[in-house]
């Protein structure tokens, strides 16, 4: 009796019978390192290796049966077998290969050639193996995973994986492609940035309004937050996906190159190239040396480089990234002055005239009180405590490019404008042109060109099962929605029958459903048994809802029903509550069923009560105070 | 109780706003969010932005009262409450969060309030094209302004402008006011164009005064 009358606060849902604190992490999935983070009672840890180090290198190395490192290790075998080393990986997620940058005309990547009839996704060529972006990032994501389990000695299948703010559809799908292959499931996509003010605000008690300047390794950021009492809210975001400290390697190797190591580089040249401007990038950043060598083929060739020549390369790309921090400023309606605060985040930002353009900028020291590299992975983990535990914290992201569709003449009709707050959804009507049209397509993009080519195509949407009518007299009503993760989905009704069409996607620059299915069944790491595990944790966590809504009803309403009445969905409710703590899913459903039809009556005596009870005006001045309270 | 009995009384119930709960089955009100016996989180049901978040109809809204009573809605509703919960849990509290997201920016602004309010209170009373440019003055108004914008040198030339724009739209928006409050729709529905381009025009400014910085 006792579990009967347990009543839960709305909107707090129990989960039964999960067997053991299981934490979820969070993981920052950068483009040069990755970090993973657990929090446990608000109180963030970073996950670091025996020597202390945080930063796992997103460098994976293949060999031959298919089988990875990942890591410091893979980053070695990058001089000895660069063709069997990826690094990067995350600037080709929900990318085409005209987005990819090349050196000296040669891709850091062996792309495989596309034929017409694949999805616009690259595929690698590594150790012999052809694997699109979204498998290798997947390969990364269970080296973090396995890290993870070991530090912790459980199990590890939720996390919160953080991606630039400024990644649009394609590459967020890809992402939450790759953990899934991982068999990671995504609590939620939160944009690094906005993680990084979480850190500041939970950790540090920042409070104000703040700009979060993320210059990562393939990815820049800026977002202004306002920040109080435990709500994070967004008030306009701005970057470019692709721009970074790889930026910054490609300006330096093509300054070395140009005293001309040889005439035509291979792949493996052009890796060894790229090490190389790192390592004086980052050396440049702390010291000042003015000689670089590169060796390929035993052949060592001397470049020169000094702190000056180094910060005139990369200016024209920060004053970029300063240029952009202006329009996200015009976009939350503030002067640069106006913020209280910019917060520094991403290895990018050590490099000084980085630090010296914001300061100079916003009026006032950035701050990099956490570290740069792991503050993201800090508002990661918070946040998937937040979000498994339970939180008061209020976090509100926004779409960062403007969502539209393809009109007449390639032009692009805004649907959702940038910087709108999350979830959103906006509906439009489309009729048809022909008498009889069945199906129409429809082309949605990102971005805020006026022309479709000048956008990045999102995906395509075939409309199917449109009641045949005559010419424009269809009311198709497409909705366009945004999630929280900041994906896409798109349902369709016509408005004057009724009849929901079906939406069938294409997506521009990822896999498709059935490429997907493919890869989950080849995926070892996604067998049966893992699969049958997560059906059951579901068919659970749905028992657990019934049981807490029957005995809700049945602590209020009680009186409605006899005591046999009452006495038979008792011994239901104790069959579903024991075949819970079992294995037999089908036993479960079978349970919840049951329980459903002995409540049947019972439902329909309390709906009756409750609607006597409006007829009659009684209780509701009660339930509209309830209302009103929200 | 008889069938007829039940569909006509269901019918009414369903007018006054009753709807069965999808988890526990019992009636529960159209409006409220969460259901008051079994907790489960409510479909957003049909009612105005105002209704929606706990305001009077009316275009004078305290907004840092409605700041915070989105926040404790959303605090409650958005979908990272429900990250652990059934598929029905989440769709429900996307659907909640986007529907209050709505009302929030529509409500919060004054012009984009203005522009519902006259929807809600009026949408098929009004003359045709009543918030159409039609008035002389405000066109040369506008020139001026504009204008004056393009001949700014200096930051603080800019500034000032902003300033006078600034100040001509709070008069705007307290006129605006008194018509709602007289129930003079169509002047509203007049004014809130002047509303228009004044905003336009200070957010030209704020593009003009980050090039000067």
């Amino acid at each position: 009796m006792a579990t009967l009358l347990q009543i839960h606060e709305p909107g707090e849902t129990p989960t039964p019978h999960s067997g053991g604190p299981r934490l979820a992490i969070g993981i920052d999935l950068g483009t040069t390192n990755s970090v993973v983070a657990v929090s446990d009672k608000n109180n963030p840890e970073i996950l670091r290796d025996e020597d202390g180090r945080a930063l796992v290198p997103s460098t994976i190395a293949y060999a031959p049966d298919g089988s990875f490192i990942v890591g410091g290790l893979a980053n070695d075998l990058l001089i000895e077998r660069p063709e069997c080393v990826v690094t990067s990986v995350k600037r080709l997620m929900g990318r085409g290969l005209k987005d990819v940058k090349s050196l000296a005309g040669v891709l850091p990547f062996d792309v495989e050639p596309q034929t017409e009839d694949e999805s616009g996704m690259v595929r690698l060529k590594v150790a012999g193996h052809k694997l699109t972006p979204v498998k290798i990032s997947a390969d990364i994501l269970s080296a973090l995973k396995a890290r993870a389990e070991e530090h912790l000695g459980h199990v590890v299948d939720q996390a919160v994986i953080t991606v630039p703010a400024y990644f649009d559809d394609g590459a967020r799908t890809a992402t939450k492609d790759a953990a899934k292959l991982a068999g990671i499931e995504v609590l939620r996509l939160v944009n690094e940035p906005t993680a990084a003010a979480l850190a500041y605000g939970l950790d540090k008690g920042t409070e104000g309004t703040y700009a979060v300047y993320d210059l990562g390794g393939g990815t820049f950021d800026v977002s202004i937050l306002r920040m109080e009492k435990g709500v994070f809210q967004v008030l306009a975001t701005g970057g470019d996906a692709a721009l970074g400290g790889d930026d910054f390697d490609h300006v330096i190797a093509e300054h070395f190159l140009k005293d001309k190591v040889k005439d035509k580089l291979n792949t493996s040249e052009v890796k060894m190239t790229l090490m190389t401007a790192r390592r004086a990038k980052e050396c440049l950043s702390t010291e000042n040396r003015d000689e670089w060598s590169i060796e390929i083929d035993g052949n060592t060739s001397y470049h020169k480089l000094d702190r000056a020549t180094f910060e005139g390369l990369i200016s024209p790309l920060v004053e970029h990234t300063i240029d952009i921090c202006k329009t996200v400023s015009e976009d939350a309606s503030l002067l640069p002055e106006e913020i209280k605060g910019v917060v520094l985040v991403g290895g990018s930002t050590r490099i000084p005239l980085v630090r010296q353009k914001v300061a100079e900028l916003f009026g006032k020291d950035p701050l990099s009180d956490i570290n740069p590299d792991e503050v993201v992975a800090v508002g990661a983990a918070l946040q998937a405590e937040a979000l498994t535990v339970g939180s008061e914290t209020l976090l509100l992201d926004v779409t960062p490019l403007s969502l539209g569709i393809e009109t007449m003449g390639g032009m692009v009709e805004k649907i959702i404008p940038r910087n709108t707050t999350i979830p959103v959804a906006k509906a439009q009507e489309f009729t048809t042109y022909i008498d009889g049209q069945t199906a129409m397509t429809v082309h949605a993009t990102q971005g805020e060109r006026e022309m479709v080519e000048d956008n990045r195509s999102l995906a395509r949407f075939e409309l199917h099962g449109i009641p045949p009518m005559t010419a424009g007299a269809a009311r198709i009503r497409v909705t366009f929605a945004v999630d929280a993760d900041g994906l896409l989905t798109v349902s369709a009704m016509e408005d004057t029958t009724g009849v929901e069409a079906e939406v069938a996607v294409k997506p521009s620059y990822g896999i498709n459903e059935e490429e997907m299915a493919e890869m989950l069944y080849d995926s070892m790491k996604y067998a049966k048994d893992d699969m049958e595990e997560r059906l059951l944790a579901e068919s659970r966590v749905e028992a657990g809802r019934n049981l807490n809504a029957v005995s809700a009803a049945l602590s209020k309403d009680k009186h409605l029903l006899s005591s046999t009445q009452f006495a038979e969905i008792q011994a239901v409710i104790c069959q579903l509550e024991d075949v819970v703590k079992g294995t037999d899913r089908d036993a479960i459903t079978e349970a919840a069923e049951q329980l459903e039809k002995a409540t049947k009556d019972f439902a329909e005596k309390r709906m009756d009560q409750g609607i006597r009870m409006a007829l009659r005006g009684v209780d509701v001045d009660t339930l509209d105070e309830q209302a009103s309270k929200g | 109780m008889d069938g007829l009995d039940t569909t006509v009384e269901e019918q009414k119930a369903h007018e006054e706003g009753v709807i069965a709960c999808w988890s526990c089955k019992g009636p529960v009100l159209q409006v409220v969010p969460f259901c008051e016996t079994c907790g489960a989180v409510q479909p957003p049901g049909q009612v105005n932005h105002f209704l929606r978040l706990g305001l009077e109809t009316s275009f004078d809204i305290d907004i840092d009262w409605l700041d915070q009573h989105y926040f404790n809605m959303q605090r409650n509703l958005h979908p990272d409450r429900f990250a652990i919960s059934s598929a029905q849990e989440k769709s429900l509290s996307q659907q909640q969060a986007t529907t209050i997201n709505d009302a929030y920016e529509t409500l919060k602004e004054p012009l984009r309030r203005a522009d519902y309010l006259v929807d809600l209170l009026s949408a098929d009373l009004l003359p045709d094209g009543c918030d159409l440019v039609n008035d002389q003055a405000l066109l040369m108004e506008t020139m001026e302004l504009r204008e004056a914008l393009e001949e700014c040198e200096t930051l603080e030339q800019v500034n000032a402008l902003s300033t006078r724009a600034e100040n001509e739209i709070k008069g705007c928006i307290e006129k605006l006011s008194k018509l709602f409050k007289d129930n003079d729709i169509e002047g509203a529905c007049r004014l809130k164009t002047r509303l228009r381009y004044l905003k336009k025009l200070t957010e030209e400014t704020r593009i003009h005064q980050m090039k000067l910085i």
